[in-house]
């Protein structure tokens, strides 16, 4: 039997057709990325071999099977973040954090990302750190983002899109 | 959120729902409008609408202003942009200690001049939206109502007009009425490929299938385009009648929505205004009494570019890898989700249909050129003074675009290049800026027009890191099913990459090409057939930079950080401590009163120092080469 957590989930995918990115999105949602037993158990739910789930788990970018840390700092490598020095930011971020892109801190604190572009490119270079968007970032805001824990967000104003709740 | 009205069960009753509507804002004395679009929300808009909210009350002005909010204006860099009523008068880059002022200014009908937008050609002004350069010039079809309704309020959607196309479309056009209507607008596919919009259409009618489907494309994967996210964040309702119309064409009774996961304020509006369409019976069974019904879902992306193609996108909806289906493969038009006809659209097409079926095909076919009709939103980003969504009519020259609306280029530079359609376009040079911009003419000189990114470039980027940059995206998203595709951009990325470190060898551009026509030839979906675009266009106009790259080891634009080296000039240098805070890696060595010096072995070449230093120092120069060598 599934754990409880996942059962609730896949309780709510009963009979629905095509339904297996959907359940992997509230897995992820729920534990923070996919354990390998949960994998094993969606597909024991949707009768479909392992290795179908395991493809489609390491198809698309927004999945992980290894536990991500407590924030995750994405950082913005689209055309015009590039244009406007996004691959320092990206290594100054490396740098802070003492880790690679893709990877996570010891203490699981922090998980680094590079996305391939976020929309809005016309405050380019910018960062999200979880739901809270940088705009116009320098790599000195980096390293007060992410070295100091200043709250960079106040200074310049800004506010999160939960606002909009 | 969601009104308690009555159920709309007629066209009549939705034109009373307008009335009623309408009626209701005359009421309504001032407004102040702020914008909270993704961009606006990420300079701050939330907190100065909650500002706005509080200082109403202060100022005990609650019951004369009303304060709202609204979707995108595209004027994104300038944001948080604060529109006041019934005037509309437009304030932009308002912050939390602005709103004290507005508001007291609101009251007595006074303008807060300092926070107008000022014109940089003539140092005027201006008050109003349409006094701005940057929207004087366009021609606002798909964006006509982002930046004017709140997204949230399917009322503020009816009482401009909406659900009007959708209520004369069931109620007095024929199925191929509407169909004929679009190809006579002369519709084409807003996602890349250009595709007519009402053949399209007409195939998944005459195609046989128990059940058909609409999906709007909401996968707006290419890096540099966001008028898809500011569509259905600042008017999801448009979409969503774009997609009815579509269905009662077609004869689909259910739609799905495909939207990245990288945008969830896309997300919730388009989920509030399913449910407000539901609410009112807009959605669902027996729609306005005709007998039509329909319902939508959304679904989310979850991270792959290649899911923008049509098949690939199919096969994601259907739970599995977003491969593109092997060759030869029957037209999703035809075979498509579920082995059922289904018709997939671009969110920018969707949107044009309600004006198009509202306006007439004559209407939309006045615009634009012979063959691309109506008008096309372009995201206009890079080294250009106004950054943010343009849209003009088909045809409009890239000079227009960029220096009239863009307001030209930033600084002191000089234009360079523009890079056209994202990952699949090209780079296109100063000496074509007078081209038409339209799908054959695009063509034509190497791009594309793709989804409308414009990425604009000056001296200070490098053409052949572009190239590099463009590769090491296609050689991520390649779904890996195409050997050539695969490895073939994995093998240019490669070149590209030693290019740019000073290790290119001198047959390398020939490799290139020779490799971009193999990946070309070789892959079977629309990724690996235009990814090498970049590429090839840029050798093809800037063929030049790559051969000083190749044999001179330089980058004239000193961008390839193998290539360049930072120093400080000691004579200007003031040890004023600046640099030495802002390095990121702690490169810089001295202290005050003391001559600074970058550690060339610690430096990662960011640039952080050239920016900290004051202006009047100048103290830190980047130059070719490295240092330790010289």
């Amino acid at each position: 039997m599934p754990e409880a957590r996942l059962q609730k989930i896949l309780s709510v995918f009963e009979g629905k057709r095509g339904a297996l990115i959907s359940i992997l999105q509230r897995v992820q949602e729920e534990f923070g990325y996919l354990p390998e037993e949960t994998l094993k158990e969606i597909s024991t739910f949707l009768k479909l071999p392992r290795s179908q789930v395991f493809s489609v788990a390491t198809f698309y970018a927004h999945f992980y099977l290894t536990r991500r840390g407590d924030h995750l700092v994405r950082v913005c490598q689209g055309t015009a973040c590039h244009v406007r020095g996004g691959r320092e930011i990206l290594e100054v971020a490396e740098h802070c954090l003492g880790i690679k892109t893709g990877q996570t801190t010891g203490d699981y604190q922090y998980s680094l990302e590079r996305v391939a572009c976020l929309g809005s490119c016309a405050l380019a270079p910018l960062i999200v750190v979880d739901d809270t968007l940088y705009p116009q970032v320098t790599t000195k805001n980096v390293v007060e983002i992410l070295k100091n824990g200043k709250d960079f967000q106040r200074e310049k104003g800004s506010e999160t899109e939960k606002a909009r709740a | 959120m969601t009104p308690s009205y009555k159920k709309i069960e007629t066209p009549e009753s939705l034109q009373h729902l307008r009335e009623a509507i309408l009626a209701r804002e005359k009421s309504v004395g001032k407004t102040i409008i702020v914008c909270c679009g993704t961009g606006c929300l990420a300079s701050g808009s939330g907190d100065v609408r909650e500002a706005f909210l509080n200082e109403v009350r202060v100022q005990e002005a609650d019951e004369e202003i009303a304060v709202k909010h609204i979707g995108c204006h595209g004027f994104c860099e300038n944001g948080p942009v604060v529109v006041v009523g019934p005037e509309d008068i437009f304030y932009h880059s308002v912050k939390r200690d602005d709103v004290a002022e507005i508001v007291s200014h609101t009251i007595k009908g006074q303008i807060v001049e300092r926070l107008l937008y000022e014109d940089g050609a003539t140092g005027q002004k201006c008050i109003h939206e349409s006094d701005i350069p940057f929207y004087k010039k366009q021609v606002r079809v798909v964006l006509r109502h982002c930046g004017h309704i709140d997204p949230t309020r399917i009322e503020d959607y009816i009482r401009v007009g909406g659900y009007d196309a959708l209520a004369t479309t069931i109620s007095g056009l024929s199925p191929e009425e509407v169909i004929a209507c679009i190809k006579e607008s002369g519709l084409r596919g807003r996602g890349g490929a250009g595709f007519p919009t009402g053949l399209k259409w007409e195939s998944s009618r005459n195609a046989p299938g128990e059940e058909k489907y609409i999906i709007c494309n909401g996968d707006e994967g290419d890096p540099g385009a966001f008028m898809d996210r500011s569509v259905m964040e600042g008017n999801p309702h448009s979409v969503l009648e774009g997609m009815m119309i579509a269905a009662y064409a077609v004869g689909a009774r259910k739609g799905i929505i495909y939207v990245r996961a990288e945008y969830p304020l896309a997300v919730r509006h388009l989920t509030t205004a399913i449910a407000q369409g539901s609410d009112l019976g807009l959605l669902g069974q027996n729609i306005m009494g005709s007998g039509f019904d329909f319902e939508i879902e959304i679904v989310k992306g979850a991270g792959a570019f290649v899911c923008g193609e049509s098949t690939a996108l199919v096969m994601s909806i259907e739970g599995k890898r977003g491969f593109p289906k092997p060759l030869p493969r029957p037209n999703t038009s035809i075979v498509g989700l579920w082995g059922m006809p289904t018709v997939l659209n671009n969110v920018e097409t969707l949107a044009c249909v309600p004006a198009i079926i509202l306006n007439g095909a004559e209407w939309f076919a006045g615009m634009g050129t012979e063959k691309s009709k109506g008008t096309k939103v372009f995201a206009l980003t890079g080294k250009v003074k106004n950054t943010g969504l343009v849209e003009v009519p088909m045809g409009a020259t890239l000079r227009e675009i960029i220096f009239d609306i863009g307001g030209g280029i930033r600084g002191e530079k000089e234009f360079k290049a523009v890079q056209t359609g994202g990952p699949s376009g090209g780079c296109i040079p100063g000496s074509l800026l007078d081209l038409s911009v339209d799908y054959e003419s695009l063509a034509r000189v190497g791009s594309i027009m793709g989804s409308g990114g414009m990425l604009v470039m000056d001296e200070s980027t490098c053409m052949v890191n572009m190239a590099r940059y463009f590769l090491d995206f296609a050689q991520h998203e390649s779904c890996g099913q195409c050997t050539l595709c695969r490895l073939g951009t994995r093998q240019m990325f490669e070149i590209l990459n030693d290019i740019t470190k000073g290790e290119g060898r001198p047959d390398d551009i020939e490799v290139l090409l020779e490799l971009a026509e193999a990946v070309k030839a070789g892959s079977i979906c629309g990724l690996g057939q235009t990814v090498p675009n970049p590429v090839i266009s840029t050798i093809r106009y800037f063929r030049e930079e790559y051969e000083e790259h190749i044999r001179e080891k330089r980058c004239r634009a000193l961008v390839c950080r193998t290539l360049i080296s930072y120093r400080i000039k000691e004579y200007r240098c003031k040890a004023c401590m600046l640099c030495l805070k802002a390095c990121p890696v702690d490169a810089i060595i001295g202290g005050r009163r003391q001559v600074h010096e970058i550690d060339q072995t610690k430096c990662i070449k960011c640039g952080s120092c050239m920016e900290a230093c004051p202006p009047k120092f100048s103290a830190v120069e980047c130059v070719s080469g490295r240092i330790s060598e010289q």
